[in-house]
């Protein structure tokens, strides 16, 4: 490819990068246990929430920021961040006509209308923008089907003992450094439960939305599927253009029960920085899922944004005939850096894993798969199929693939099959010659390449993240 | 139509084209023969507008316009079309995904609206059924696990959903069995009209006896060094280059 044509994927700008004025109400940067008390009472909170957050909060005062990940960035300065920021607006709000105004108008420029969403769809939304979820629809729909589906502080007050009983279970405090720093200070995500035997009828979404200059985000979402149920849930996000480094450290805990089934897919387009690789989110997320006999997890991604990512949505196929997937596409561009891939633990018997991962590097960044496969001592004919494949444009980028296998059982079946390919000179003349332009040539390349992930998201949202896909690469082309 | 005048062209500084001067009309067949190496697939290159190739002197006119002033995909636009002898794979994206798109995008290129979709469909049908491919051969992937006279199909497809003014079909012969052959010569045969014209680039006769050429022309070292009717193409596959080469040593 021309230097030409790389320098101008390197100056694709990000689109979302404005700022929307909402009042907030803020709690001072800084992190110790007077904090977290002030936002537990914030959000009057009972005392074994606290408990928990405090408790979480000395577990990650001993522990140390992990080095392992392939990806190099300046430490965040956790004493420098506000760990609470919330839209002043207190009360319940029954209608879109409540909803502050500016708050609709940012959505509207992310193409996001909740109107239209609602309308077309029929998607209920939890919409969270800095920490508080401030719209909340279809609950009652879902509630007739003894669905609960909310905002996390909600959960805490209404259904303590579900909340109790799931939290942290799957993601203990311990697990990792950012684990222990979102239990102890997370402020808001969502929860839903589906009861027994009940097929969720619509998508449950929610758009996260980073808003305020210097908040950090920590999303805590809890989703559980009780025995025989099914829930397809849709997370996505942008974020507004910042100078500082924004981190967005979000947990996500899947509960799958007897025969349950989760379809959790994602598209994350936070800010990546700009063109010479300053500002941007960094964005380390844990993401787990625990399935009972029978159960299937289901994680799909879109991941376009981030300065730095880091994140492994896992499965932990504990029960007999248990399946796991896991399908991916991560894009890089000018000097992000994606350190991703997944966990599949195969603890039953007959558990079936599938790992579909889709790397694009672009410009200066680098792009790493890393995933784990293991097969316990007791999970006998446990079968996994991997395919990693990594597509480069450019000579400045780089692709790097970590798999790991353990297993310990020898009935075990492990695949894995890794290409490394280059959007080549031959295909865009080809495709000129035909009269498409680079650019939309890119755009048809690229969409092929990551077709069979794209298949898996719900249509509407396969729309979106083909759009975003074409956002990201953009310029990528003269 | 097309009018070359004295073009030179060279790639990293290897001179490849040294002064080609053709021309070719509306409803005419062009043929350019020539040993390996003598620089055929460079001039197709080149008209199509592949940036490798340096132009060092001379210019292209198409239809009054500057040809060389042109991105590529603009030369499709103005109906200039190019058989690859090695058509490249594109996994994921299906034949019928592609070539709608570049039906579209030309037509978005010439101010026009997008095809409707049932004329659309209409059509791939029809020139499917003109090429003799499979139903199935729409949606899989393009040129991915194609065998050589597929891909060579496939682009004879294409050239017949495009329409060009102007085919080159660079080395099409090339792989392709006498069925194939067959096949590919009937769907240029019924492409040809007084509108357009064709350049066939082969070493071979055979493609010739399928599609009759006006003109052959024999290019040597970068330059067409002889020219003639269709009894040319046949002296050349009774004597071979050499006497060409002979001639211009």
């Amino acid at each position: 490819m021309s230097d030409e044509i790389l320098d101008e994927i390197t100056a694709s700008d990000y689109k979302y990068g404005f700022t929307t004025d909402i009042e907030s109400d803020k709690v001072p940067p800084g992190l110790n246990e007077e904090v977290i008390r002030i936002i537990s009472a914030k959000k009057n909170e009972p005392d074994w929430m606290l408990e928990w957050r405090l408790d979480a909060f000395r577990i990650w005062n001993e522990m140390e920021e992990p080095e392992w990940p392939n990806v190099t960035y300046t430490k965040p300065d956790f004493q420098a961040i506000s760990y609470y920021s919330a839209p002043k607006q207190k009360k319940e709000l029954d209608s879109l006509d409540e909803v502050d105004p500016e708050l609709l108008k940012t959505f509207e420029r992310l193409g996001i209308s909740l109107d239209e969403q609602k309308r077309l769809s029929g998607v209920a939304m939890d919409v969270v923008v800095d920490s508080v979820s401030v719209a909340t629809t279809f609950k009652k729909t879902l509630a007739e089907k003894g669905i609960i589906f909310c905002s996390m502080s909600e959960a805490i007050q209404e259904h303590p003992e579900l909340v109790r009983k799931h939290l942290g279970t799957i993601v203990p405090k311990r697990d990792n450094f950012y684990a222990a720093l979102n239990s102890a200070v997370f402020t808001d995500g969502s929860f839903c439960y589906i009861p027994k035997g009940v097929r969720c009828p619509m998508e449950l979404s929610t758009y996260f939305r980073i808003n305020e200059a210097g908040t950090g985000q920590f999303e805590r979402t809890l989703v559980v599927a009780d025995a025989g149920s099914y829930v397809s849930y849709l997370e996505g996000c942008t974020a507004p253009s910042r100078d500082e480094n924004q981190l967005h450290a979000a947990v996500v805990e899947l509960v799958a029960m007897d025969d349950a089934e989760i379809k959790y897919s994602t598209v994350q387009n936070w800010y990546p920085g700009d063109a010479e690789g300053k500002g941007g989110v960094f964005n380390f997320v844990t993401k787990r899922g625990l399935c009972e006999r029978n159960a299937k997890i289901s994680w799909t991604q879109v991941e376009t944004g981030s300065a730095v990512t880091w994140k492994y949505p896992s499965c932990i196929l504990k029960g007999d005939h248990s399946v796991g997937e896991f399908y991916s596409v991560a894009v890089t561009n000018k000097y992000q850096q994606a350190d991703t891939g997944t966990k599949m633990i195969h603890l039953g018997k007959n558990t079936k894993s599938t790992i579909i991962s889709k790397g694009i590097s672009a410009g200066k960044s680098h792009n790493s798969y890393r995933g784990l496969v293991r097969v316990g001592a007791r999970a006998e004919n446990a079968r996994n199929f991997s395919q990693c494949d990594s597509l480069l444009m450019g000579d400045q980028c780089g692709a790097h693939t970590f798999p790991y296998i353990e297993a310990q059982h020898p009935t075990a079946q492990i695949e894995h099959e890794a290409t490394t390919s280059k959007i080549g000179e031959d295909q865009l003349f080809y495709c000129n010659q035909r009269g498409i332009g680079t650019e939309e040539a890119i755009a048809l390349i690229v969409n092929g390449y990551c077709k069979e992930v794209l298949n898996q998201l719900p249509m509407e949202f396969a729309v979106e993240a083909q759009k975003l896909l074409e956002v990201s690469l953009e310029g990528s082309v003269g | 139509m097309l009018k070359i005048k004295d073009l030179k062209a060279q790639i990293e500084d290897n001179q490849i084209l040294k002064g080609i001067n053709l021309e070719i009309n509306a409803g005419e067949v062009h043929a350019i023969m020539g040993p390996n190496g003598s620089g055929k697939s460079t001039l197709s290159s080149v008209i199509a507008g592949r940036e490798d190739y340096e132009v060092t002197d001379g210019a292209i006119d198409f239809d009054g316009e500057d040809l060389l002033d042109l991105d590529p995909e603009e030369r499709a636009h103005k109906g200039i079309f190019l058989s690859f002898q090695y058509p490249v794979e594109i996994p994921g994206v299906t034949v019928s995904n592609f070539i709608k798109t570049a039906i579209n995008e030309s037509r978005k290129g010439r101010g026009q609206e997008p095809m409707e979709a049932r004329e659309m469909l209409a059509k791939m049908r029809e020139k499917s059924a003109l090429l003799e491919m499979d139903k199935s051969y729409l949606s899989r992937s393009l040129n991915e696990g194609f065998s050589g006279g597929e891909k060579k199909r496939n682009e004879i497809f294409q050239m017949a959903m495009l329409e060009p003014k102007l085919a080159i079909l660079d080395e099409t012969d090339s792989g392709l069995d006498i069925d194939a052959l067959r096949i590919v010569a009937n769907g240029v045969n019924k492409l040809r009209s007084k509108d357009n014209a064709v350049v066939v680039i082969t070493h071979y006769q055979r493609l010739l006896d399928y599609i009759k050429p006006d003109y052959v022309h024999v290019l040597y070292q970068g330059k067409i060094v002889k020219s003639g009717g269709p009894e040319l193409a046949h002296e050349l596959e009774e004597r071979g280059y050499d006497w060409i080469k002979a001639e211009n040593a």
